[in-house]
């Protein structure tokens, strides 16, 4: 069996300093508030909007910093992407059916 | 620097089918990556059925949303960023090889996930007891009950999904915890190091994949609409 070798500090990983994972966990509190404060706010359908863009800012950071995709092999980011890209096909997919229903009429229904 | 003991239980770890410590540990947590983009297309079904159903019966899933105690999931949602924070610091203590503060942050870690499942068994409880879980004794009114706003069906349908999501989610919160306690016991036993961490790095990516899933599901399922307040 090869023996590993003695690691120096910065060879093996890359450590996020403490300071920004707390900035990260400011941050994550601070978009908490501001999307409960935003659902009390009539923008009628722009209220889903701003809470699915406050979500996605929000998982964009847990994603970078938390799970360290930001200092991952391009690898993991090209699959990361990929699972969205597949994730909207579902949707995108499953809504065309829903949404275009009733669009077309046929003789006898 | 890595102790002679650490070296050793790394060397116990390192499989000779890999290259290297680095390309072993690499694809370890690229394997975890695959299951958790698995993940996403097992929460993704629930998140499409729930598109689905929303996008039908909009008014009847905001009748159901008026019933979703938004001060628990917000602190529900901070206690989980917290744990995340816990988790993520109690990585960062292990890549750095300080075993007691890896220790002490996952321990704070699986005391915030017993948190967040106290404060979901309560708002579950309130559920329970307002007939609000689908089935033969589910019961919601709106105004008038001879002449309803929205089918209380559809709203019916919005509650499963609640269940539904909620459950999954919190299912895997049990087996999260479930995870890290392993980890505190390994760790305590000195089975991590600087050269290896494997366990802990993904056991910590599940963490956060989990609390990402509630952070979609906080805003979608609590904060629809607050016509009534």
């Amino acid at each position: 069996m090869a023996r590993p070798e003695q690691p120096h500090d910065d060879e093996y990983t890359h450590v996020v300093p403490a300071a920004l994972y707390i900035s990260i966990w400011a941050a994550l509190m601070v978009f908490t508030l501001i999307t409960v404060l935003a659902s009390f706010a009539e923008l009628g359908p722009f209220n889903i909007v701003v809470a699915l863009l406050i979500a996605t800012i929000k998982g964009t950071l847990v994603v970078l910093f938390f799970m360290h995709l930001r200092y991952s092999p391009k690898l993991t980011m090209a699959a990361v992407i990929a699972s969205i890209f597949f994730l909207f096909i579902m949707f995108s997919l499953t809504m065309t059916d829903y949404l275009s229903r009733g669009w077309a009429t046929f003789a006898g229904r | 620097m890595a102790t002679s003991t650490e070296i050793q239980a790394a060397e116990r770890s390192f499989q000779h089918h890999f290259a290297s410590i680095e390309q072993q540990r690499d694809t370890a947590t690229f394997g975890m990556w695959m299951f958790l983009l698995t993940e996403i297309m097992f929460f993704g079904g629930l998140f499409c059925s729930y598109l689905v159903y929303r996008h039908n019966y909009y008014e009847a899933f905001v009748e159901g949303s008026q019933k979703m105690n938004i001060i628990l999931g917000a602190v529900n949602t901070a206690v989980l960023i917290c744990s995340s924070l816990s988790m993520a610091m109690g990585v960062r203590a292990a890549q750095m090889g300080n075993r007691k503060l890896m220790v002490i942050l996952l321990l704070i870690t699986i005391v915030f996930g017993f948190g967040f499942l106290g404060i979901k068994a309560v708002e579950y409880h309130e559920h329970w007891t307002n007939h609000e879980f689908p089935g033969p004794n589910f019961h919601f009114e709106t105004g008038d009950p001879a002449h309803p706003a929205t089918d209380p069906l559809h709203t019916e349908i919005y509650f499963g999904l609640y269940w539904a999501m909620t459950g999954l989610h919190a299912l895997h919160m049990i087996i999260g915890i479930g995870l890290v306690t392993w980890l505190v016991i390994a760790g305590m036993r000195g089975a991590y190091s600087p050269m290896y961490y494997s366990p802990v790095e993904n056991v910590g990516l599940y963490w956060h994949f989990v609390d990402l899933v509630w952070i979609y599901l906080f805003p979608l399922l609590y904060l629809i609409s607050h016509k009534h307040s």
